[in-house]
């Protein structure tokens, strides 16, 4: 079984949030960037598959060269090959139609990427790459399990879960569930080392068209301070709910 | 030209958000002097939605639509926006809504914007305000192609009624064979799902245990709320991993947010940030939660929570 993993490079959860030229660009100045939470459990589900079904791994990222330490923490972790498409990641339809391009020319069985990047939470990139390969594809998908030809898979719906099974190829959109948290990897010596050795491949981008286009960045309002209410007079919270807030 | 929603249902029952991608659908319609089309699977009632400026409903009855299919589903959406015309489409945030929408973009060669939090401004191009970096920040974004689908988060732009009049048509297209089969859907129908609430109920770590859940569903109970909890709870296996919020779990845009026993993790505060009034009950006044608060109870949960449950029901009886 051949599988592709999409990894976007996102700022780490704890990152505070600013932007620069005159609003339009995101302050990098600082930020740790991590592998999206997302994409870590389908890399790690990635591996468990190559241990135990003999699968291969590649990774993709659509980016510059800064999200490279990134993709070595990825082989690091066990991926087999790496492979960047050198253009700024702009808008979901170019990166879905890059991805969608290079799984085109390698074939694989098993694409997974994640339910949504943390920084632009988009929820788009996996639905459009399956729809543009002609592969079935599994949204917020918390367990997958392959055999043969064959998937089975549980999707997380509004107040429940729902099994799907379809045949390969196969897309999705993955999260927290696909493995658990105890099990996800932090790479190891011996991993870096060998991930130094492992093939970064560079591509160059095809893609030109974008469809949608961000212009500028702002932040929340700051909100006024809490209303403390005394334990002692809890009908004063529900007075508020009730008369100010309209929340009750 | 036509602005078309996706007017999702449960039941048969229109689900509220229906209303309110109607509403925001009829407002842009007064600028661009479009009418607003609605396509429903398998749901009744279908009038109503002319209360809200929905002119005509186009109702699809199928057996083989009977569960949800993001392949099927976004068929069905694809050839009722051609038919009617529609270069603008518009869809909520629900899981089932999410999952179709990019099979829907490639379908319609449409741009597609998440997460949209505001009316479109519509000089000099379509841009739309979308929430980014989990709720931390906002951005403008120009959807550029010809036809463009907006998702709407929940409870952005709320109900707005405009009485017009409206047809109900049917509409039974041949619909092709799926390659994903449903194998079961286990679904708690009983209880009101976190997307759905206007009302959510959150425990975390300070409540000790899960056996000290009845503190949470009680008070969920009364207000008619949906449980949710921190991301320790759920990985400790006290709930279940559907119900954790926050930047790495599910997003919440309730009208009310009842947060108990959290500390306000800047991952979690990233989760809620876009429900409108949020109270903390902590035991500590340097809980980070109550920087992110409208209302806030220093108080220990085990004593304030009882309380508080006697004094709503109360509150409940008396105002019903
Ligand atoms: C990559 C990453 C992603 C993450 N994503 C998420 C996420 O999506 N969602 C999320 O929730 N977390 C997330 N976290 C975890 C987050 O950082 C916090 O650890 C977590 O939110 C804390 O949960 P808590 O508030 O329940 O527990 P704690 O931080 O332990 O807080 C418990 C609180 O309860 C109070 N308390 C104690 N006893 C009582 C009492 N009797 N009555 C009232 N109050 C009491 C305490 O004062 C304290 O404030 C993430 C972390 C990382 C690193
Ligand atoms: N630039 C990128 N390169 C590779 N994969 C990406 C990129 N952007 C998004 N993805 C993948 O698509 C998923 C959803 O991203 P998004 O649609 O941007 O929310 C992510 O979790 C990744 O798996």
């Amino acid at each position: 079984m051949k599988i592709l993993v999409c990894i976007s490079n996102v700022p780490d959860t704890t990152s505070k949030i600013n932007f620069v030229e005159n609003d339009t660009k995101f302050d990098t100045n600082s930020v740790q960037f991590i592998i999206n939470p997302n994409d870590e459990f389908g890399l790690t589900r990635a591996m468990w598959f190559k241990e135990k079904q003999g699968a291969s791994v590649d990774i993709i990222t659509v980016g510059q060269k800064d999200v490279e330490p990134t993709m070595r923490k990825c082989l690091a972790i066990g991926a087999d090959r790496a492979i960047r498409v050198d253009a700024e990641p702009r808008d979901a339809f170019q990166v879905a139609k890059e991805i969608a391009n290079v799984a085109q020319e390698k074939g694989y069985d098993l694409i997974i990427a994640g339910r949504e990047s943390i920084d632009y939470n988009g929820g788009i990139v996996p639905g459009m790459v399956a729809k543009y390969l002609g592969a079935q594809f599994v949204n917020t998908c918390v367990s997958l399990e392959i055999e043969g030809s064959n998937a089975t898979a549980v999707r997380e719906i509004d107040g429940g879960k729902e099994t799907l099974s379809c045949s390969l190829p196969l897309v999705v959109g993955g999260q927290k569930g696909l493995v658990e948290e105890k099990d996800l990897r932090i790479p190891n010596m011996r991993g870096i080392m060998m991930a130094r050795k492992k093939p970064l491949e560079v591509k160059p981008p095809t893609v030109e068209d974008i469809q949608v286009e961000f212009s500028s960045f702002s932040k929340p309002a700051p909100k006024g301070d809490v209303k403390l209410v005394d334990p002692e007079n809890i009908d004063q919270l529900i007075e508020l709910l009730h008369n100010e807030a309209k929340a009750i | 030209m036509s602005i078309l929603i996706y007017a999702e249902s449960e039941n048969g029952k229109l689900k509220k958000t229906s209303y309110e991608l109607a509403s925001y659908a009829y407002k842009i319609a007064q600028n661009t002097q479009d009418q607003v089309v609605a396509v429903a699977v398998n749901a009744q009632n279908l009038d109503s939605l002319g209360q809200y400026g929905v002119s005509k409903v186009v109702s699809v009855t199928s057996e083989e639509l009977s569960t949800f299919n993001s392949e099927t589903y976004s068929e069905v959406l694809t050839l009722v926006a051609q038919q009617e015309n529609a270069n603008l489409v518009i869809i909520s945030q629900s899981a089932n809504a999410k999952y179709l929408a990019p099979l829907l973009a490639v379908n319609l060669e449409a741009g597609y914007a998440s997460n949209v939090v505001a009316l479109p401004e519509l000089e000099g191009g379509f841009t739309v305000k979308r929430s980014v970096f989990t709720n931390k920040a906002f951005g403008k974004a120009e959807i550029k192609t010809d036809t463009k689908i907006v998702g709407l988060s929940n409870n952005a732009y709320g109900l707005h009624e405009n009485q017009v009049s409206c047809v109900v048509e049917d509409f039974n297209p041949s619909i092709s064979q799926s390659g994903i089969a449903v194998q079961s859907v286990d679904k708690n129908t009983d209880k009101v799902s976190i997307a759905d609430a206007e009302v959510v109920v959150s425990g975390g770590r300070g409540l000790k245990g899960p056996e000290n859940w009845h503190l949470i569903e009680d008070l969920a109970d009364v207000l008619g709320a949906a449980t949710a909890c921190s991301k320790p709870v759920s990985d400790m296996g006290w709930r279940s991993h559907g119900e954790h919020v926050g930047q790495t779990g599910k997003p919440v845009a309730s009208n009310l947010y009842i947060a108990i026993g959290i500390s306000g993790a800047i991952q979690h505060l990233a989760g809620i940030n876009s429900s409108k009034t949020k109270v903390v009950i902590n035991t500590d006044s340097e809980a980070p939660f109550f920087k992110a608060a409208d209302y806030g109870i220093v108080g220990d949960a085990f004593e304030v929570v009882p309380q508080l449950i006697e004094k709503l029901k109360e509150f409940k009886a008396s105002n019903a």
